[in-house]
């Protein structure tokens, strides 16, 4: 069994500890069970089902620190390498930016956990991919998806007393969906903490919408538009910046965050009143862990308010040297919305672009945070308040910074997951005046 | 890598660095650990009979095995300090089948027969679900059992044997070559991976294998606080299916020019200094003029371009669909490779898949499902002759056998269709790169891979790189900052119009290039000679916020 309950992971760690001779000891177990399909041209292509244990250890002595791993839970195993920890330790360099341990912490429960998803089968999970398939087959399209469940725990305990655990499980399921001619592409993406959310059915049937109605796409000149990002598309686009939320790159001299003349943009109006971006671990709809890697409790923070940059984070080491209280980043990310819906935004524009989703973004260059990428899977040109036709997709250079200092309006939020990390995000569809488009595309 | 785990080292504010894939269930290890033999070819044959056995008895027609103890080292420092030194080992079993004619897959990490047998159970299991849903039944090209069977990369020094002090006292050495220079920040960093790996299957292969990659890299920061701007120069080193010697320097293979640049062999010490010239240059840069450019691309620059224009839109997982919900499609569909004049480029376009090349990071003596490595042309005189293809693919582009491209990252991940290495042939006509740039009247010289992004059929891209040299009239008249090129596959390649000849030829690579659902690293070289393309898209990248 690769998951344990909290009172096992706690005797477990406990036991590890107490084997520890050195000045500091820092334990850590993580486990995770789970599978998945992956589908192509209306059939499964691979599916697997993989479980792991992993137990790790961090010795210090002074400023030195080693740390081993092992995947054996026996008496011996647990004492060898808690053995080899300190071994690595005495042999390790100084390292200067080493922090103590911190002491006992007061975490609030987390609900991260969902028993129907670590109940998952490879039976439901074919399913689940059987009706996606089904729904394209009747709209004569052809059907590429990918659906993963896991269930996973994590818990960390050290010398000086502090434990915390946490245990989460996570479905993501993406599809698109694509005619014959290869002339219309459509996509979705779901991710949910509890499976009973996710309807297969409902997501390829967007999917296929968007395929079909992308047929046809005619060309119109790069420049600036009026867009609206759908989450899913604003979330691709935005989780570059989040990144960057960090006092340590931005003291120094290498991140948007860093300000002319020295510092950071701390307490700067960055963006557009309207923006305003947090983490809070308790949301309901995206719950997350309520303690940080190194043991730090998380609760609700701001980071951008009122467009505002109100908090950055600061490691442990950085706070230190700065004199200021740790701010450990948050684990996971929010931004507020509106009252509209997508439509709303669509009636309210005169002329503009509809951008489903956003594909390949890289950085261009760091000091401005300019990213790189295409639209992909139904970009639609609109105007008088109506979508008018589907359009060829289109390069842009665009940084998330100017992009959010040009507001229109933002929708209501949705759950939506990245299409590169899978990470998933409560983010709204965003309206956004002169956002820059390069070149044409061909892509479908 | 995986994106998750990038997501995580940058946020412990390594940034842009690049990092190798470090397997997900990677644990710790002693570097000493590293060293030690892993376990008993005659054991791992025992183990793998099991697998196989256990697979059939439950009905499966086809299976294999892959017993994997895949070690990384990673030593990395930044300015004066080593930020961490890490060792990791993931060990376990993969077990592949078909069973009602779908694929099944199940990985466990406890090497026990026992667990083994019931992992192959699982696997079969895995398949039986699968095949609830309709579907054609896997085709698999025929595959003649090699017997039991061994291959090592050639190696001089194995880069696990060569002590940790001697790699810290190197990267130091170079941190102190930027500082004095007047860098405000370098990160430097030694990446080593040995997949030890053994395949069993039922077509009765036993092939052991033990292959090492190696990448040495640094990053250089200056930076000017009055106005907030910063400048950074990455290393011109390559990751290399090499052992430690990559890092001895040998006069003969270094490329001389506007600055020195290597094929087989990497002087780090140098380059760094290099870097730290130019960077400082590139401060002071001229801010570039948009417009069309005559491009010249050194191979440090090219093998990127060639990577995401060349090498991915030829998978034909990719044509055929398999990638459309993530990585995306193709332009160059079956009908165009049918046709047998699709012009993918110039007429001195040559490309040609080798998972082979000696010192390249895709070299194997066998692929991930027991095939032979093979050596085959994709693009001849610039038309597009063939694709990349696997065992279950090699029937639809009438392939009696597989080209032997396939790959798993690790032991817990299934093997499927990834790129060999995927070269530009040089030139056959002797030709140096000053006398390309004595032909170029208004141009750009490119070295270095930046920003890259290509849309999900492969027809849309956009490059930056390192540096960038203005060429007028024949002449490189100064540096250039600011530049990004955006051009369309085919109109790209077919404005080709010189390429360099052999004594130019080096290796770029990807140590971490990601496909598939869960996303998978394989690491790939890229080869080629500087090449010229005529009349390019500039753009000028430089924004202001805030």
């Amino acid at each position: 069994m690769a998951i344990l309950s909290k009172e096992e992971a706690q005797v477990l760690l406990k036991k590890v500890i107490a084997f520890s001779k050195a000045d500091e000891c820092e334990a850590s177990l993580s486990g995770s069970e789970g599978g998945n399909i992956r589908y192509a041209r209306n059939a499964i292509s691979t599916a697997g089902d993989v479980s792991t244990l992993n137990l790790s250890v961090s010795a210090t002595y002074g400023k030195k620190t080693g740390s081993a791993s092992i995947n054996e839970f026996d008496d011996a195993s647990l004492e060898k390498v808690v053995r080899r920890a300190e071994e690595l330790a005495q042999l390790a360099p100084e390292n200067p930016e080493h922090m103590p341990l911190l002491g006992p912490q007061e975490y609030k429960e987390a609900i991260t956990f969902q028993q129907s998803t670590a109940d998952m089968t490879p039976e439901s999970r074919a399913d689940a991919v059987a009706q996606s398939i089904s729904v394209s087959k009747d709209a004569k399209l052809q059907a590429a998806g990918y659906i993963e469940n896991s269930t996973g725990f994590n818990a960390i305990a050290n010398s000086k007393g502090l434990f915390a655990y946490n245990k989460d499980s996570d479905v993501i399921f993406s599809i698109t969906t694509r005619n014959e001619e290869g002339t219309g592409s459509g996509y979705a993406a779901r991710g949910y903490n509890d499976v009973k959310k996710l309807d297969t059915l409902s997501a390829t049937k967007i999917a296929a919408s968007k395929a079909n109605g992308s047929v046809g796409a005619r060309a119109i000149e790069p420049g600036k538009y009026t867009v609206i990002l759908e989450p899913v598309a604003a979330t691709y686009m935005l989780e570059n910046m989040f990144r960057g939320f960090d006092a340590r790159s931005a003291d120094e001299g290498r991140s948007f965050m860093s300000k002319p003349g020295g510092g950071n943009r701390l307490g700067e109006q960055l963006m557009d009143e309207k923006v305003n971006i947090y983490s809070d671990p308790f949301n309901t709809e995206l719950p997350s862990s309520t303690w940080s890697r190194d043991g730090l409790p998380l609760d609700r923070i701001n980071w951008i308010e009122n467009g505002k940059v109100k908090n950055l984070a600061y490691s442990r080491f950085w706070a230190d040297k700065k004199g200021v209280a740790p701010v450990p980043f948050g684990s996971n990310i929010i931004m507020q919305g509106g009252d509209q819906t997508t439509e709303q935004l669509i009636k309210s524009t005169e002329k503009g672009i509809l951008v489903s989703r956003l594909w390949y973004i890289r950085l261009v260059d760091a000091q401005t945070l300019l990213l790189t990428g295409l639209t992909r899977d139904g970009t639609f040109y609109i105007e008088n308040g109506e979508i008018k036709f589907p359009i060829k997709n289109m390069r842009f250079n665009e940084s998330p910074v100017i992009m959010l200092n040009n507001v229109e309006a933002l929708g209501k939020v949705e759950r939506s997951i990245s299409v590169e990390s899978y990470r998933s995000y409560l983010i709204p569809p965003i309206k956004i005046r002169d956002f820059t488009f390069t070149s044409l595309s061909d892509a479908v | 890598m995986k994106r998750k785990d990038f997501l995580q080292w940058s946020a412990m504010g390594l940034g842009a660095f690049m990092l190798p894939n470090i397997p997900a269930f990677g644990r710790s290890i002693d570097p000493l650990e590293a060293l030690h033999e892993g376990i008993d070819v005659k054991l791992k044959k025992e183990l793998s009979d099991v697998a196989l056995n256990a697979a059939k008895a439950k009905g499966a027609t086809y299976a294999d095995v892959r017993i994997g103890r895949y070690l990384n080292q990673f030593v990395l420092t930044r300015e004066t300090r080593v930020q961490n030194v890490a060792n990791t080992e993931s060990y376990g079993v993969g077990i592949r089948v078909i069973a009602n004619g779908s694929w099944g897959f199940a990985a466990t990490n406890k090497v026990t027969k026992e667990d083994i047998a019931r992992t192959a159970e699982r696997a079969v299991a895995v398949a039986k679900a699968n095949s609830r849903v309709p579907a054609d039944p896997v085709q698999l090209a025929p595959q003649k059992g090699y017997g039991e069977v061994t291959w090592k990369t050639p190696i001089e020094q194995s880069a696990f044997a060569v002590p940790v002090r001697d790699k810290v006292d190197l990267l130091l050495k170079v941190n102190s070559i930027a500082l004095q220079g007047g860098a405000n920040f370098v990160n430097s960093g030694i990446f080593a991976s040995n997949e030890q790996k053994y395949f069993a299957s039922t077509d009765g292969s036993y092939i052991d294998q033990d292959i090492h990659r190696i990448y040495p890299q640094f990053n250089v920061t200056k930076i000017d606080k009055a106005s907030g701007k910063f400048e950074t120069r990455a290393s011109f080193s390559s990751p290399m299916g090499m052992g430690y010697e990559y890092l001895t320097p040998t006069p003969e293979s270094k490329v001389s020019g506007l600055v020195t640049r290597y094929k087989d062999r990497y002087d780090i010490l140098e380059d760094v200094k290099n870097a730290t010239a130019d960077v400082t240059q590139k401060m002071t840069a001229k801010s570039v003029e948009p417009g069309k450019y005559d491009l010249l691309l050194d191979p440090s620059h090219l093998w990127l371009t060639i990577h995401e224009s060349v090498a991915h839109p030829t998978e034909l997982d990719r044509v055929l669909g398999y990638e459309a919900n993530y990585a995306g499609t193709s332009f160059l569909t079956l009908d165009k490779w049918r046709s047998g004049n699709f012009q993918f480029g110039s007429k001195l376009v040559n490309i040609v898949a080798d998972k082979a090349q000696p010192h390249s990071l895709g070299a194997v003596g066998y692929d991930d499902e027991g095939v032979a490595p093979k050596k085959w042309e994709l693009i001849k005189d610039g038309v597009l002759v063939n694709y990349q293809a696997i065992r279950d693919q090699a029937h639809i582009i009438g392939l009696k056998e597989s080209q032997g491209c396939c790959y798993a990252q690790s032991w817990s991940d299934v093997q499927f269709q990834r790129m060999p290495n995927v070269s530009l042939q040089p030139g056959k006509d002797t030709l140096s790169v000053d006398d390309m740039i004595k032909n170029i009247k208004k141009g750009i010289y490119i070295m270095g891979n930046g920003s890259f992004s290509i849309d999900q059929q492969r027809y849309n891209f956009q490059f930056g790189g390192q540096t960038f040299y203005e060429i007028s009239e024949g002449k490189v008249v100064g540096m250039l900052k600011d530049v990004a090129y955006q051009a369309n596959t085919r109109e790209f390649w077919n404005s080709c119009t010189a390429i360099a000849d052999k004594r130019d030829y080096r290796l770029g690579g990807a140590f971490n290039d990601g496909k598939g659902q869960p996303s998978q690293s394989n690491a790939v070289s890229h080869g080629s000679s500087t090449a010229r393309f005529d009349g390019v898209n500039v753009i000028n990248t430089a924004r202001k916020i805030g």
